[in-house]
């Protein structure tokens, strides 16, 4: 099973990463935190660790830790904007129960 | 669920391998700078070609003057010119050292200013503080490395006594801030000297002791090296003694010669006959003789003259060394290296004192004037990580595996992530798992696996004492505190009562890099497993605590287990969901059973509590029940 990013997040992406001006992609995972278990992790990259997981979409490469990549296989990422706030989706097939405050979600 | 943007990755993870990091000395006569050049700590020379910057800054100018251009004016304009500024940082006029600061800043031809109850230059027409006056020698420095490195400069390791306390600390820090420079750590001078032996690196405990004598101040540190931490066992010194009072020394014995004494000599002649009694005590180091003039005076002073002088002062540093050697609780045969830091330490007699001392050669390869800023420079350069992570297993920046404490079901409760700065400090909040626990077991570990039995034991301590309280009402406090040398001291506090309980640790004994990796390569290769595990650890307590609210219920109100079918399946489902949890197995079922009796459970307790209502209401009048609310 893989991860996906509809195109308006890869867009959206490769935007952000020209207006920062440097930087291999972007980075996926997960951190203990929030009261329902696990928050994600999305950052810039700028340099490969051999053990990743590392996907590309078109020219975006998307690197998940091993560790952080149980818990995120076959998620779907997406940019969207929900009224006044725009950002990217995480739709994660993994996780069940979402905290009220959308901080973490927890994965049965 | 929100929505995300992406963030700046966490400094942890940045790439550092671009950046330069600088290892500077700020001592109080001199100072210097060092960088790794070629792969090799080198010191870095300004325009001229000096190494040694002096610790002075001239504030006559429009612009602070720093260095040997600043060195001039000490005579044609002592009072705007200002030296030694290391002894008065961070120090307080309330202090016990108030009088002697006093007395120093008489000599100095300054004055106290107890306005910030902290000492101030007042000049002609404006007024410093020490941490000015140390913040532009710094920036002198880095501007120096700016232009040999030519790259900007930003983080530094700068080097401090031994004995510094936290106020002389913070103020080299501020004066560090205040010049642009982002400390990476103070280093203590004698472990800087260490570092610089590559004494860290012998795989050994070591009782080392550093014998520094600089210009104007003596330090001697015994330092212990154990599980590749140094810790200063004892600090000894004078900070009014040093290479200038040699110098002092043989100005007055050039001076007696001729029947003169210093104190009838105008400052400038002062100045004049100091800086030549200082060349004539730097040139007897490699020759046997050396000429002085005196206006019409010439004279002839040989080794043994400065040795004769230098004598009462060199006793007065092994008077001090003993002292010191005493208070470490250390045997003189205790001590497996010396070494030798400082100018004055070049001179002959001083290296075979100290040689007869302590019965051993000391170390003296590396220039005893370098030897301090080189090893800030080595250190530096660990910090910013280009060392090989092999070789810097011992000094350590980041936490390399993760800390936790063990929780209910043998599953590690990560406190501190790997990968976080040090020094660290993280409080969490945990609490009571029974009713009338009295006691905690706190269980430290270190690694990344999920379960206790997977990841490294560090420590188990106790808190006990607690008093009685329902489950989940206690409230203990957990503080995990990582220094910069990487040693843990957990504490554990009850909040009401407030009883402690704490451990202290260095996490890393017995590990190196490869053992690190394989911690990590194995919570990557298990992460599939180790989630299983910890999901069916979770659910083994969640069904345990289910069966204990059961067992409560049950106590508290016999049912009638025959005429009930529905209480018949909830027993069925609670003996099958015990059964589960004792045998392995049934391991697999165990979430299935979990949830049949979970739904079996929340019909019984809400029918448990319909059943208290109505026996509550029963045949009540409504006035009645607003009788029973209102008590």
């Amino acid at each position: 099973m893989s991860i996906t990013l509809t195109p308006a997040a890869i867009d959206k992406i490769k935007q952000q990463l020209k207006h920062r001006g440097y930087g291999v992609g972007i980075r996926l995972g997960v951190r203990k935190s929030g009261c329902s278990g696990m928050a994600y992790v999305l950052e810039f990259f700028d340099e490969i660790d051999d053990l990743d997981h590392l996907f590309t979409f078109d020219t975006v490469r998307v690197a998940i830790d091993p560790k952080s990549f149980v818990y995120l296989k076959g998620i779907d990422i997406d940019y969207c904007r929900e009224g006044v706030n725009e950002g990217f989706k995480f739709r994660n097939p993994n996780a069940d129960n979402e905290c009220g405050c959308g901080e973490s979600f927890y994965v049965e | 669920m929100g929505l995300l943007t992406i963030s700046e990755p966490s400094s942890a993870n940045k790439n550092k391998k671009n950046k330069q990091a600088i290892g500077i000395d700020l001592g109080t006569t001199h100072s210097l700078v060092a960088s790794h050049l070629q792969n090799k700590p080198t010191i870095l020379p300004d325009q001229s070609g000096r190494y040694l910057l002096p610790s002075i800054v001239y504030y006559g100018a429009d612009r602070p003057i720093v260095g040997c251009d600043a060195e001039p004016y000490l005579l044609t304009d002592p009072e705007q010119t200002i030296v030694s500024v290391k002894r008065f940082m961070g120090r307080r006029e309330q202090s016990s050292r108030a009088q002697k600061i006093e007395e120093q800043l008489k000599l100095y031809h300054f004055h106290l200013d107890p306005k910030h109850g902290m000492p101030v230059f007042v000049l002609q027409d404006k007024q410093v503080t020490p941490i000015e006056v140390s913040a532009d020698i710094l920036q002198t420095l880095k501007k120096r490395a700016e232009f040999i490195l030519q790259d900007d400069i930003v983080e530094a390791v700068i080097t401090v006594p031994a004995y510094f306390d936290n106020a002389q600390r913070q103020a080299t820090k501020i004066a560090a801030k205040q010049a642009g420079l982002t400390v990476l750590r103070l280093l203590n001078e004698p472990t800087a000297a260490a570092v610089a032996y590559g004494i860290d690196r012998l795989n050994q405990n070591q009782c080392i002791a550093v014998y520094d004598l600089g210009g104007g101040t003596f330090d001697l540190s015994i330092l212990q090296l154990s599980q590749g931490v140094f810790k200063v066992l004892a600090t000894s010194g004078d900070t009014a003694l040093g290479g200038d009072d040699l110098d002092t020394a043989l100005a007055i014995w050039i001076l007696d010669q001729q029947s003169l004494t210093l104190a009838t000599l105008t400052r400038t002649e002062q100045r004049a006959i100091l800086v030549q009694a200082r060349s004539i005590k730097e040139s007897l180091t490699e020759q046997s003789r050396a000429i002085a003039h005196w206006k019409e005076w010439t004279g002839e002073i040989t080794q043994s003259v400065l040795d004769m002088i230098s004598k009462p002062f060199i006793q007065k540093t092994l008077q001090i060394t003993h002292q010191a050697l005493q208070d470490s609780g250390q045997m003189l045969t205790d001590i497996d290296q010396v070494i030798l830091v400082g100018g004055a330490t070049r001179m002959p007699c001083v290296r075979k004192q100290v040689t007869d001392y302590f019965q051993q050669i000391p170390h003296s390869r590396i220039d005893p004037e370098q030897v301090v800023a080189l090893g800030a420079a080595i250190q530096a350069n660990m910090l910013v990580g280009h060392v090989p992570p092999e070789e810097a297993v011992l000094l350590l920046d980041v936490l390399p595996l993760s800390l936790g404490l063990e929780t209910m079901g043998g599953l590690m409760e990560k406190i501190i992530p790997r990968n976080t700065t040090l020094p660290i400090h993280i409080k969490q909040s945990f609490t009571t798992y029974k009713n009338g626990q009295n006691g905690m077991k706190f269980h430290v570990l270190q690694g990344e696996r999920e379960l206790v039995a997977d990841n490294h034991s560090l420590a188990i301590f106790h808190l006990t004492g607690i008093p009685p309280m329902t489950a989940g009402l206690a409230r203990v406090e957990v503080t995990f505190q990582v220094d910069a040398d990487g040693l843990l001291s957990v504490t554990a506090s009850e909040m009401t009562t407030g009883i402690q309980a704490s451990i202290e640790v260095k996490p890393l004994y017995g590990m190196d890099q490869s053992d690190i990796m394989n911690q990590l390569k194995a919570s990557y290769e298990h992460a599939e497993s180790d989630k299983k595990q910890r999901e069916f650890r979770e659910k083994q307590i969640e069904s345990k605590q289910l069966i204990m609210a059961l067992h409560q219920a049950f106590s508290e109100q016999e049912i009638e287990k025959e005429k009930d079918p529905e209480s018949q399946d909830l027993y069925a489902a609670l003996a099958a969901l015990e059964k589960a949890l004792a045998c392995a197995e049934l391991c697999e079922q165990l979430n299935e059973y979990f949830n049949r009796l979970n739904i079996l459970a929340d019909a019984y307790f809400s029918k448990k509590a319909n059943q208290n209502l109505k026996s509550c209401l029963a045949g009540r009048s409504i006035d009645g029940i607003e009788r029973i609310s209102n008590d």
